[in-house]
């Protein structure tokens, strides 16, 4: 549990490919026609997800702490942008006002204050990081002060996930309501809706990822990464230690929402919608799930277990329409009862059996050969 | 030499026969959540348009094709309704596709089908406002529900009304829109309850009283409702969702009002929501939908009987086969496949924009609701009945408006 089970050495090189071919060739591929638009989009969704898992393993693989609310973060990134969005639709709308459409729906003559400085795209991308991050420092700091831990911590981030939700279902919040936005047409002056922008979505989406993980991997690496690990483990030794643990939570608390809000604000424009069910509890254990398949406490994991089991959703909600959810739910008990360090923890599970194999055969064998250069696993 | 032409000819013969089989087929999609919150309703009509392929395909198909159903299942999610529209559009290349229940699920897969050039059929009772290019919409319009059944409470002698709903965009769109139907009829202010929220210019931005999905307690909203039907002609205009309709009225029944003092008449409530509410709560309160399965007609009767003969026949993995009843959305359904191989007649092409043009042109279906007819504003004409709630979950039909316009464009109107 301690230790992680890939050594990086033997895993640097493949690391480097997958991250070479998430980048450049797949959108490369798609340059050439090889892979359909349709596909890399989704793959551009994918990737938002497997962020936003790697997010929630910094925060629950690495420190223990369990968040069931981090959709929401991700979802008030994706509403920060989308604001943006909606005002860049311009006279395109259903109306040919310049205020969203749902605005001129609702009876509204002019845009709310709130709103004006949306049209600036720089102002919104502050914004996606501000909004989650504070909300998380608010939330962070006045639950780690009181040592709010476990499991209630866990119940008070879903409770604050679901509390914004029926905030935003709200009609009078003036953010669209049950509907949320849709119909986006242009971001930073490219059409939306062609090729082109959303291969460069992809990209984006690619290299934060890429940037995301490596960053992580050098954060949990670090002395912090330490004491963050030594908080996991036992909270108790490292704040008698001397440590001001709940500065340490709150920074990763913080951090986590910051990085998940910087994938809902890529997923937008790329899935066209963003509505209040995206921040519902349910979203938030989806993400969870996705991590406890992957693997938690390896930062690589986590983003494997996103992309396999939305893609396992895509296929099979085309492939069994009727079938998919008992063939997505089988999957989960399977990998929980017989892999239980997740999907990255097949190597090392194979590479045990094979030992423990050799050792069985060993010990039938008459031949005195020790095992002990098997136990190293 | 002879032996040789055969070949040839036999080989010439296999091909143009494969060819034939390959072409044979056209790939039509349905697009409903057959999992998640809306499946309970939603699976209905996925039931209902694979009845509807299996018929017409029984006497030939559509321009002599048969058409291939592909079945998705959007589960209640948006996203993956978007997800799940590019996939119909951009690899199974559907000619049309039949599908959405809820209005963020349409506004979800709009941009996709006018971005692919795709041809969506919407069937469900919605709030107007809108009309793409790439959409047809054989749903109601507001003013094939909502404010008829205003003529009908006001030729019943009401003078008040309570406007109630849950906080989404169909009801508030369909109360500003009632707030000015009433005022054009010469209903006063006073006389329009649940409240009103006014912007900075004192202008009404929304009218009634609404609550979220899955609220539960309504005894303070019932208190204020018993205090305005006090005077005794008052009604109620219903737009709540679904599972929230339960408590709204058992604390009306219990707060001592009834179909005789304070009648309520509900947009959402169908004879298949009665396979999930309690239609004894319900009876006499009214109901207003362009169908109803108590419709005594030749094609009403023919819909019913074939529709229940194919589900006992369906082998369709977990279809429910006991308590089947038609409503509404479901009669929407089927009309719109019939609307859809009318027009690919017409045009002789399952060219989208030809296909669109034909049924702009006006295109008409004896249906089992009464004739409908495709307008140039993307919606029907059709027939729309007021009903009254039976203890069986069924409608006993009061009243009819033969050949109502739909209008997606209401708001500003009424003056």
């Amino acid at each position: 549990m301690t230790t992680t089970p890939v050594s990086s050495r033997v895993h640097g090189p493949i690391l480097f490919l997958a991250a070479v071919f998430l980048v450049v060739v797949m959108p490369a591929l798609n340059c050439y026609g090889l892979i359909a638009d349709f596909t890399l989009n989704l793959w551009g969704k994918y990737l938002c997800y497997g962020i936003m898992a790697v997010a929630i393993d910094l925060l629950w693989g690495y420190t223990g702490l369990l968040c069931l609310g981090q959709a929401l973060f991700f979802s008030l990134g994706g509403y920060m942008m989308g604001m943006h969005l909606m005002l860049m639709i311009g006279k395109l709308g259903q109306y040919k006002s310049d205020l969203p459409d749902f605005m001129v729906f609702l009876g509204h003559s002019q845009l709310p204050g709130f709103w004006q400085p949306f049209y600036s795209f720089p102002f919104t991308l502050a914004m996606v990081f501000l909004v989650p991050g504070l909300l998380a420092l608010v939330f962070g700091f006045l639950a780690f002060r009181s040592r709010i831990k476990g499991v209630y911590f866990s119940i008070l981030t879903q409770a604050l996930t679901y509390g914004a939700a029926l905030l935003f279902f709200r009609n009078d919040l003036l953010v669209g309501g049950n509907n949320g936005f849709t119909d986006f047409r242009t971001l930073l002056g490219s059409d939306l809706r062609i090729a082109t922008t959303q291969r460069w979505l992809y990209i984006a989406t690619a290299l934060l990822l890429v940037a995301v993980v490596a960053g992580c991997k050098w954060l949990t690496k670090s002395r912090f990464g330490l004491i963050q690990r030594a908080i996991r483990d036992s909270e108790n030794r490292v704040l008698f230690s001397g440590y001001a643990t709940a500065n340490f939570k709150l920074f990763i608390f913080v951090a986590s929402a910051m990085i998940a809000a910087a994938a809902g604000a890529l997923y937008v424009p790329q899935v066209g919608i963003i509505n209040p069910s995206e921040m519902t509890p349910e979203k938030s254990l989806e993400a969870v799930v996705w991590v406890a398949l992957g693997g938690r406490g390896s930062l690589y994991g986590p983003v494997l277990g996103a992309v396999s089991v939305n893609a396992l959703k895509s296929w099979a909600s085309r492939a069994y329409p009727d079938m998919w959810l008992l063939i997505l739910g089988g999957s989960f008990v399977l990998v929980v009862m017989f892999m239980p360090k997740g999907i990255i923890g097949i190597p090392a599970q194979i590479a045990g059996l094979a030992a423990r194999l050799r050792r069985r055969r060993a010990e039938v064998a008459p031949d005195p050969a020790p095992a002990t250069q098997m136990t190293d696993s | 030499m002879i032996t040789r032409t055969l070949h040839t000819a036999l080989a010439a013969f296999t091909l143009t026969h494969a060819a034939v089989l390959a072409e044979d087929t056209v790939k039509v999609g349905v697009l409903h959540s057959l999992s998640g919150t809306m499946a309970i309703s939603e699976t209905s009509l996925r039931d209902v348009l694979l009845f509807t392929f299996d018929e017409i395909n029984a006497h030939g198909g559509v321009l002599g094709k048969k058409i291939e159903p592909v079945v998705v299942d959007g589960a209640s999610n948006w996203p993956l309704f978007a997800e799940k529209a590019k996939q119909l559009l951009e690899q199974d290349k559907v000619a049309a596709t039949f599908g959405c229940w809820t209005s963020v699920s349409r506004k979800s897969v709009l941009p996709v089908f006018e971005e692919k050039k795709g041809l969506l059929f919407y069937p469900v009772q919605y709030e107007g406002e809108e009309m793409s290019p790439n959409i047809f919409y054989t749903a109601e319009a507001v003013n094939q529900q909502a404010t008829p059944a205003v003529d009908f409470m006001l030729a019943e002698g009401k003078k008040k009304f309570y406007l109630i709903g849950s906080d989404y965009v169909y009801p508030q769109t369909t109360n500003l829109i009632l707030l000015e139907y009433l005022r054009h009829k010469g209903v006063p202010l006073k006389n329009i309850g649940g409240g009103f929220t006014k912007d900075d210019s004192g202008k009404i931005i929304s009218a009634g009283k609404y609550t979220p999905f899955g609220h539960t307690d309504y005894q303070q909203i019932i208190a204020e409702i018993k205090q305005f039907a006090a005077s005794g002609n008052a009604c109620i205009i219903n737009t709540l969702n679904g599972d929230t309709n339960v408590p709204f009225f058992k604390e009306y029944a219990a707060a001592g009002l009834t179909a005789e003092t304070c009648p309520v008449v509900s947009f959402s409530v169908s004879e298949d929501e009665f396979r999930g509410l309690p239609a004894s709560q319900l009876v006499g309160q009214l109901g207003c939908w362009t169908y109803f399965e108590s419709i005594k007609s030749p094609a009403n009767a023919k819909f019913i009987k074939d529709f229940q003969g194919w589900l006992a026949k369906s082998d369709v993995s977990g279809i429910v086969k006991e308590n089947r009843v038609t409503c509404s959305p479901m009669v929407l359904s089927y009309d719109g496949v019939y609307l859809w191989k009318a027009a690919v007649e017409k045009a002789g092409s399952f060219d989208v924009e030809k296909v669109m043009a034909a049924l702009k042109g006006g295109i008409s279906f004896n249906g089992p609701g009464g004739k409908v007819t495709s307008q140039k504003n993307h919606h029907l004409t059709k027939n729309v009945y007021i009903g009254e709630t039976r203890a069986n979950g069924q409608f006993k039909i009061l009243k009819e408006y033969k050949n109502v316009v739909g209008e997606p464009f209401l708001k500003g109107t009424y003056k």
